[in-house]
């Protein structure tokens, strides 16, 4: 546990976004995670993007399942609403948050254990049903929160703290989450901050299921040499090909790119994403086209990250399902429970 | 290598040179601002602990009268804070120096002491103002025979003729003189010195002129001879005051400048049985001279200071002064505040019975013959080298109020040591450009997990009120001392402001492992990894822009990832050491600097 705190400063000049807001209006509870982990990172990151975007605090969601990754929804957003649910069951309680009041801002944090290994059918049904959120996978290649243990992120040839080799195949979140239809599908680095608030920003505002899968070391089990998921590892073979910046429809797209560098993709709140090709040959429209590359990069052991494939057309769950938009909460008694008259009738038509 | 191209810049700003001792020092915004680079963090932190004699012995190393300045400081630290600038107000960094004079023990003994033989060295100090006092300690102890010429019968200078008992009370004066007259210097009072000639006759080794800037300036406007004995010069009359030669004044009384002599004036006008004080000043408020506290005390005895008022002319009927005329201002001014224009709307009659005049001091040196070896310069001042403080004959120093003009005990002390050092080096036939260098000493505060050796946690506490004298009782005696001093309750929270901007965030650039848990910890988002590019680019990358240019920003050498750097701005950074606390590797330590400001002691 630490036992410091952080504390509030009103500096002078302190940034300050439509809200009046500062950053640290967006930060949480000290984390007590390990010094130097890359969730920590990412947890500022979150933090900044919510800022920029000016979301109101209490109108966005935190749902994360167990893990080291599960538990930094403490540490950011502290004026939010959030649940942190068992291992692996995050998907299911967002997707109902989700279906019950479509308003909020639903961000969910979750680890490469509580995804890939207890959580993996869940997390592959919410990019399923598109769900409307943003999904943090904080991937450090093992499980942080109970010592260090391979996870299923981790790659064949990389070695554990104490020298054992890992032998079976990884699960990649960006292979995965392509083949399963999911309309936003990017990777980052929490090394990178540059491209991972502006991603986050991205996400956020996509409409469905958006999944970042975030390269986030473990300071403690997973960053010696010999394995794929240290700082070193990453730094060295870390290769950004798409940058993604979210620029809101007050905003004019003043920002000049060389042509046919800069594609704008238009988002359903009327702003825009603004994609820049770092790698000219990759388009992150074309699905199919964007699977190959990865999977031959991967092969290459280059960590090809940036927003890598986006689809706004897509319908999100709400919209396949004929959801209200109007929150349950807010409609009267009569609506959500029409009584055991219309139950009765209800039952009958499944007869 | 698959980093980002753009990660590895080859130019940019060079890594800074922290084994420069003047780098950290320009960190502790406050040592750097005074003349004498006192380490204030230092001393405050011993007075957290209760250690007074320390920190007493600690301040007067650099600023030798910490009971007179804990007072009356001009205190140039104080707008210099970092606390200033990252909260309301700076630590009340003079007040807690008095808290150190007033606690302390016996220090007699930890004093330097008058040695057993002399060096034969004799110097001749001119007037027994702080600065000649300053000489005075730095060489006695190492053997030089001081004799100091007085033209009074007491000695102090200004801070005992011109600075009221009610702001420096002189039992701390005669306190802290006679700690150097028992050093073993000759004080002789009642000695003017006439000619310089005849002085440099005596065959001293070395002359040091400390004689201030004893001469008031004058108002010569119509009226002004007529009305001669209700006119008095600021300087002067307090001189008077303090000498007991005046003891009273009128009821209705204007002081005409808006200095911290103005200050004096009107304050002590109101211990003298005036009823009715105004302080005339010709410009707006933004244009005033003295202290901001100065005015803020004066206007707590409701003193009335009025604005746009120009004199125009003393009124004086029947031979008796009756009052002024003033021609009323108004000013125009530009966005940064500087006037550009000014007009005169009319005129106004303010009825009075006595006028004080404090518009200035100047340097009276009609005692030093032209042909006696010193080159006189510009407005007929004496030639004076800004490092060495050595006139153009090479036996003759100056230094105070003397050297440059009026300053202020702290600048006076802090001529006085270098002064001091010049003269060594004179008497040992060096040449006296070679002077000492300062030093920095680093240890690292690191105890343990959590435990560092100073109290590194932010304290939000805004800055203590200093008690004072009711105002019915302070009126009584010209003597009562307004300031009460910090109770003990205030001084354990005034210390606590203090950010020890002395413990240093020293990083060592191979051990970063680029995670950014410094940057994200950071209460005041000071730190950013980054390309380098040219300083101004790296100015605005941070979360808050460095934008006070006035403030170093740190930058790294290549970190060893990705050729990026470490980048910091000094200018809000708390030492609150959470940086040093999260990193994983330890790149980042907090350590304690010490700047060492050698004196001449330091060179034997
Ligand atoms: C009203 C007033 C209030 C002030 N308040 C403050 C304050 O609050 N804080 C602060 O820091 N500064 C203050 N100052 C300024 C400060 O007092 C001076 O800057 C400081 O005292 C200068 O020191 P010094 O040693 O150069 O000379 P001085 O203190 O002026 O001492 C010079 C001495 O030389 C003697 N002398 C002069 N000529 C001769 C001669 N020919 N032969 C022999 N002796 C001679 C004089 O009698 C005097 O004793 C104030 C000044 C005034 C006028
Ligand atoms: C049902 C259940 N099974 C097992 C565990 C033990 N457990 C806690 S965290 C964790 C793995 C977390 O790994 P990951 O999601 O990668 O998080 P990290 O700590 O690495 O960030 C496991 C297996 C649990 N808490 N609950
Ligand atoms: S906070 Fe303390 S060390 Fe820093 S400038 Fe102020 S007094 Fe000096
Ligand atoms: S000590 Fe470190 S964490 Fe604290 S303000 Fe300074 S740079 Fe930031
Ligand atoms: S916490 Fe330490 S290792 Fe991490 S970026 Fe900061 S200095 Fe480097
Ligand atoms: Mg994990």
């Amino acid at each position: 546990m630490t036992s410091f705190a952080k504390p509030h400063i009103n500096l002078k000049h302190a940034k300050r976004n439509d809200l009046g807001l500062t950053w640290h209006d967006y930060e949480g509870a000290m984390s007590t995670l390990c010094a130097g982990c890359g969730h920590d990172s990412i947890t500022a990151c979150m933090a900044k993007a919510f800022f920029e975007l000016s979301i109101e605090p209490h109108r966005a969601v935190k749902i994360s399942g167990i893990g080291c990754s599960s538990k930094t929804t403490a540490y950011f957003l502290s004026e939010s609403h959030g649940n942190n649910t068992v291992h692996g069951r995050m998907p299911s309680v967002a997707t109902g948050a989700a279906a019950a009041n479509a308003g909020l801002t639903y961000i969910g944090v979750s680890g490469d254990g509580d995804s890939l290994s207890i959580g993996l059918g869940q997390f592959a049904h919410a990019m399923r049903r598109n769900v409307n959120m943003l999904y943090m996978l904080e991937n450090n290649g093992v499980y942080g929160l109970t010592k260090g243990q391979f996870s299923a992120s981790a790659d064949i040839g990389s070695k554990s703290k104490k020298g054992e080799i890992n032998l079976s195949p990884p699960i990649d979140p960006v292979t995965l989450a392509l083949s399963l239809g999911a309309s936003f599908v990017a990777r980052g680095f929490s090394g990178d901050r540059e491209q991972l608030v502006p991603l986050i920003k991205a996400g956020l505002k996509h409409n469905g299921f958006g999944l970042i899968d975030v390269i986030s070391p473990c300071v403690s089990f997973n960053d010696h040499p010999g394995s794929t998921k240290s700082y070193a590892h990453t730094y060295q073979y870390y290769h950004p090909a798409v940058h993604a910046d979210y620029v809101p429809m007050s905003e004019e797209i003043k920002t000049s790119y060389a042509a046919g560098e800069a594609v704008p993709v238009e988002l359903h709140d009327g702003g825009s994403i603004i994609l820049r090709k770092i790698d000219e040959d990759y388009d992150p429209r074309d699905r199919g086209a964007a699977y190959t590359q990865i999977a031959e990069r991967d092969a290459k052991g280059e960590i090809v990250t940036g927003l890598l494939y986006i689809d706004e057309s897509h319908d999100d769950m709400a919209a396949m399902n004929k959801l209200p938009a109007r929150a349950l909460n807010t409609m009267p008694y009569e609506t959500l429970c029409p009584g055991s008259e219309a139950l009765a009738a209800l039952q009958k038509g499944y007869r | 290598m698959n980093a980002p191209d753009g990660w590895k810049q080859q130019n940019g700003v060079p890594p800074t040179d922290t084994a420069n001792p003047d780098y950290f020092h320009k960190v502790v915004d406050c040592q750097w601002a005074c003349p004498t680079h006192t380490p204030v963090p230092a001393y405050i932190r011993l007075i957290a602990q209760g250690r007074f004699s320390d920190a007493y012995i600690l301040n007067r190393e650099s600023n030798v009268f910490p009971g007179i300045l804990g007072r009356v400081c001009d205190r140039p630290c104080e707008p210099a804070c970092r606390r200033d600038r990252v909260e309301d107000e700076p630590v009340a960094i003079c007040r807690l120096k008095r808290v150190a004079a007033d606690h302390k023990d016996d220090i007699t003994n930890r004093l330097p002491k008058k040695p057993a033989q002399t060096n034969g060295k004799r110097i001749a100090l001119i007037g027994a103002g702080p600065a000649s006092f300053t000489v005075a300690n730095d060489l006695a102890p190492l053997g030089y025979e001081c004799t100091i010429l007085e033209r009074f019968d007491v000695p102090g200078g200004l801070m005992r003729t011109n600075i009221p008992a009610f702001r420096l009370p002189e039992k701390v004066l005669d306190e802290e003189l006679g700690y150097i007259l028992d050093m073993g210097v000759d004080l002789r009072l009642n000695s003017p010195v006439g000619s310089m000639k005849s002085l440099l006759d005596e065959g001293y080794d070395a002359v040091f002129v400390g004689t201030g800037a004893p001469k008031g300036k004058e108002l010569d406007l119509p009226g002004r001879s007529e009305g001669g004995a209700s006119i008095h010069i600021g300087i002067d009359w307090l001189e008077s005051v303090a000498f007991d030669h005046v003891k009273s004044i009128g009821e209705k009384v204007l002081i005409i400048g808006v200095g911290n002599t103005a200050m004096d004036c009107c304050r002590t006008s109101l211990r003298l049985g005036a009823k009715n004080v105004k302080v005339m000043a010709r410009k707006p408020r933004s244009f005033f001279k003295a202290s901001p506290w100065e005015l803020e005390d004066a206007e707590a005895e409701n003193v009335e200071i009025i604005v746009n008022h120009s004199p125009k002319s003393f009124v004086v009927k029947n031979g008796k002064l009756t009052g002024m005329v003033f021609e009323l201002m108004e000013y125009e001014l530009d966005d940064k505040g500087t006037i550009v224009g000014q007009k005169v709307t009319g005129e106004e009659m303010i009825p009075c019975d006595d006028v004080i005049l404090a518009i200035g001091q100047e340097n009276a040196f009609d005692w030093i013959e032209r042909d006696a070896g010193l080159e006189f310069g510009k407005w007929d001042m004496p030639v004076v080298d800004e490092v060495t403080f050595q006139s153009t004959e090479p036996r003759v120093f100056f230094g105070g109020d003397a050297a440059f003009g009026p300053k202020n005990i702290i600048w006076a002390v802090e001529h006085g040591h270098q002064a001091a050092i010049s003269i060594h080096q004179f008497c040992e036939g060096n040449p006296v450009t070679v002077r000492p260098i300062d030093e920095l000493k680093l240890s690292s505060t690191k105890m343990g997990m959590f435990e560092w050796r100073y109290s590194n946690s932010f304290d939000g506490a805004h800055r203590r009120v200093m008690p004072h004298v009711e105002l019915a009782k302070r009126f009584k005696d010209l003597d009562v001392e307004v300031e009460l001093g910090f109770t003990p309750e205030q001084t354990a929270t005034e210390v606590q402001r203090c950010l020890n901007c002395d413990v240093q965030t020293v990083f060592d650039t191979p051990l970063c492992t680029e995670c950014d848990a410094c940057i994200d910890i950071c209460p005041v988002d000071c730190l950013s990894i980054t390309p380098n590019a040219d300083e101004n680019t790296l100015r605005h990358v941070l979360e808050n822009p460095a934008l006070n240019d006035d403030q170093t920003l740190f930058v790294s050498e290549a970190l060893p990832f990705t050729g990026r750097v470490m980048i910091k701005d000094e200018n809000i950074c708390l030492h609150c050491g959470l940086c040093a606390e999260r990193c994983p590797t330890a790149a980042w330590d907090m350590q304690e600097a010490q700047i060492i400001i050698n004196h001449v002691e330091d060179m034997i």
